[in-house]
């Protein structure tokens, strides 16, 4: 179900009575996302949501619109522009913000590239320079808590992440210093300068998305669904040609039926080959692939065993 | 294994579990097996695994390094902190909290058992029930864990594998019962992790076993989501007011059911405050339930234009428990910095966060012998004790052995904020010494 703020009381009145003894898995990870929602509402004085456009980041922002529904979401989203997205992900970002009458903050990348704050990496890959604006946007909005859509199935070093997630005045995690977390209290005190990083996504897994999605009907950034495009293949994965280069030498454009798993920077997350163009034929497909999604699809993870630690380590996600 | 395919849309169950178990009795390799053989696991993941495994000059894969996560175990070969899992079955998903049983192992336990339906607890056949295993019992029991299992794993390496099955179980089950489990709530199975022998297939060689799979019985067990012991308790999280043009007298308590359960019409009691009004409306942004019950989140609406806050507690008010400004408890201490008397903290417990004094440690309890030494001068990092608190405001609590939920808290180092306390309302260690589950 699709939530229209616009609702008016009286019609809120006339919507339909639910069973309210029904609880599956989904209804029990929803009901957990939001009670972490209205927890960090009520301790936490400047909030924000990391929102980047990703199916992610979309369920994350859909579950705390209704936390707090029929009120207007009490947080601002926080965007970090690598410079190097997929338009359609840009333009659905401002399509969401206008829609629910949103706050937005942007950090860009391209800023600090320009200032010589930060270096273009040789292999020009921008998913590690995100750390430096994030951090600096957290710290000059004074936000203290910042909710982000990572899931702990997704890869070995989330698994261990909390989900309120301390961290020290430079964005640092420390897996060896983490707070146990124990039954659903949360504690959320933190010392002036540190931050609290929020999952409230940490229990779903990419397939809970999905089914999450068909059943609210969440409305995605249409790059998640099957559309020709101009690709070329590198790495085992099909890239969009754009700002960040590519095709090179040897590595043909051809238009093919492709969609993407995840939303990330375009120089290193790939599109599949796919024909699935709505939710029932995403889940089917994501049920049968026997490939992680960012096993398939994320560059950036290939780097190293440790990738996803060490860049958590740094204040990444 | 075809029937345990993962991938199923349709509506399933959650269950909450945790394991439990010392170092290298094969805790990482069946949580791996269980990951693998659910199909859990993708082939980049076993790819990876596998690669790995060949760096090591093993010969098959290593199923335990699918679940090590940290640079610093995999260097180590051990498993550091609380790691969380995901499979699923047809039937059911599972969020599995995956507790390192080496250094520090009941603050790890008590994390992963905290919210914890059920508890894998694991045996190595050769060394059957060890002092390891009785203390993880008796924190799982103070813990009020609704149901166990005996993992008895290596079963493949003992000699007379039926005598070895039969005397761990007696011996576990003897010890579950002293310290308060049914027995249908306790259940011993024959497993080799490395092998997969009755993880997710009926294995063969155990021929004197006719129980079911680890599979079959983690997706089968009854589990209450929480058992009715208890009437109506609301914690008041947020106050929903949006003051929009659309909803300009809008007022609404969000929060989520911690027990019992809440039906339109139903008369409340506010506390601490102690009055009383009607619930009219539970809403949620798809619109009103007909009723709510433990663990879901809703916006109540009330009859009356009542003060109510964050920290409140909505409650039915016949069995409305009454405000506790001093009271008993049992502590887990999780900090380096030992506990003493006259400590100043602050106390969270649902939605309130208090200032609290530590006054008397009653008793530090011995998880190995089921007995306690009265007066200890301290609670070192990992001991358990009863302890008296006093609180600047009261909070609204039951007995934990009544309700995990409204009977659980924690004590927070107003300095640094570190959590430094696992609390339970109440004389929990006394329920476990005497045997007396609720």
């Amino acid at each position: 179900m699709t939530i229209d703020i616009s609702t008016s009381l009286a019609e809120a009145a006339a919507r339909p009575q639910l069973d309210g003894t029904q609880f599956d898995t989904l209804d029990a990870l929803e009901s957990e996302a939001i009670h972490i929602f209205r927890e960090v509402a009520g301790e936490f004085e400047r909030p924000v949501i990391l929102f980047s456009g990703g199916k992610d980041s979309t369920v994350l922002l859909h579950l705390a619109i209704k936390a707090f529904w029929p009120a207007p979401l009490p947080f601002a989203l926080l965007h970090v522009d690598t410079g190097h997205n997929l338009q359609e992900v840009l333009d659905f970002r401002d399509h969401v913000v206008a829609k629910y009458n949103l706050r937005l903050h942007v950090a860009k990348v391209e800023d600090y590239l320009a200032d010589g704050r930060l270096t273009e990496r040789p292999d020009g890959i921008r998913n590690p320079l995100q750390t430096v604006p994030l951090l600096d946007a957290i710290s000059e909005n004074r936000f203290d808590a910042v909710f982000g859509g990572a899931r702990r199935d997704e890869e070995r070093a989330r698994a261990k992440e909390r989900i309120f997630s301390l961290r020290n005045a430079f964005g640092q995690w420390d897996p060896k210093k983490q707070r146990p977390e124990l039954w659903n209290l949360y504690n959320g005190k933190h010392s002036p300068g540190e931050q609290v990083r929020v999952f409230p996504l940490s229990n779903f897994t990419e397939l809970d998305i999905w089914r999450y999605i068909a059943r609210d009907n969440v409305e995605l950034a249409s790059i998640y669904y099957a559309h020709q495009r101009e690709v070329y293949q590198r790495d085992g994965m099909w890239m969009t040609p754009g700002v960040w280069g590519g095709p090179s030498e040897g590595e043909d454009l051809q238009t093919l039926s492709v969609r993407y798993r995840t939303v990330g920077d375009g120089s290193t997350t790939g599109a599949v080959l796919s024909e699935a163009g709505d939710n029932e034929a995403i889940l089917a497909e994501v049920a049968a692939s026997r490939l992680t999604e960012r096993g398939a699809t994320r560059g950036d993870d290939r780097v190293s065993e440790a990738a996803m630690e060490d860049r958590k380590r740094e204040g990444y996600f | 294994m075809s029937d345990l395919h993962v991938h199923s849309p349709r509506s399933t169950q959650l269950l909450r579990l945790a394991t439990a178990g010392s170092v290298d009795d094969g805790k990482s390799t069946l949580v791996g097996r269980l990951l693998y053989d659910t199909k859990s696991v993708l082939a980049d993941q076993i790819d990876a695994v596998t690669r790995a495994s060949v760096d090591k000059g093993l010969s098959t894969p290593d199923l335990s390094l699918l679940v090590d996560g940290l640079r610093a175990e995999r260097e180590q070969g051990i498993t550091i902190d609380v790691a969380y899992r995901y499979f699923a079955t047809p039937r059911r998903s599972f969020v599995l909290a995956d507790t390192p049983g080496h250094v520090q192992y009941t603050r790890n336990t008590v994390s992963g058992a905290s919210t914890a339906q059920m508890v894998i607890l694991l045996v190595d056949a050769r060394k059957g029930v060890i002092s390891q295993t009785r203390k993880h019992a008796a924190v799982l029991a103070l813990l009020g864990v609704p149901k166990l299992v005996l993992a008895v794993n290596k079963i493949d390496l003992v000699e007379d594998p039926a005598t070895v099955f039969a005397t761990i179980s007696a011996e576990f089950n003897s010890l579950t019962s002293s310290l308060g489990w049914a027995s249908e709530d306790v259940v011993e199975i024959p497993v080799s992790a490395l092998h997969g022998d009755n993880v997710a297939v009926r294995s063969e060689n155990t021929p004197y076993y006719d129980g079911p799979t680890l599979i079959e019985h983690l997706e089968s067990v009854p589990v209450d989501a929480e058992p009715h012991r208890v009437g109506l308790r609301f914690p008041v999280q947020y106050v929903i007011r949006p003051r929009t043009a659309e909803f300009p007298d809008y007022r609404g308590y969000a929060g989520q059911v911690a027990a019992g359960e809440v039906t339109p019409g139903d008369e409340v009691v506010i506390l601490p405050s102690g009055v009383r009004t009607t619930v009219t409306r539970i809403d949620t942004a798809d619109g009103e339930l007909d009723s709510a019950h433990a663990g879901r989140s809703v916006t109540l609406v009330l009859a009356d234009d009542v003060d109510v806050s964050r920290g409140d507690v909505i409650a039915s008010p016949s069995d409305a428990p009454e405000p506790l400004g001093e009271f008993d408890a049992t502590v887990c201490w999780l900090a380096e910095k030992p506990l003493r008397p006259g400590a100043r903290l602050l106390l969270k417990h649902g939605t309130r966060t208090t200032q609290a004094i530590v006054g008397t440690l009653v008793e530090r309890f011995n998880e190995q012998e089921l007995t306690s030494e009265p007066s200890p001068e301290s609670l070192e990092l990992n001991e358990i004790g009863k302890i008296s608190v006093r609180v600047a405001e009261p909070i609204v609590a039951d007995d934990y052995t009544v309700n995990r939920h409204t009977g659980s808290f924690l004590l927070i180092d107003p300095a640094g904020g570190n959590t430094l306390a696992a609390g339970l309302v109440g004389d929990a260690i006394a329920a476990v010494e005497l045997g007396e589950r609720v």
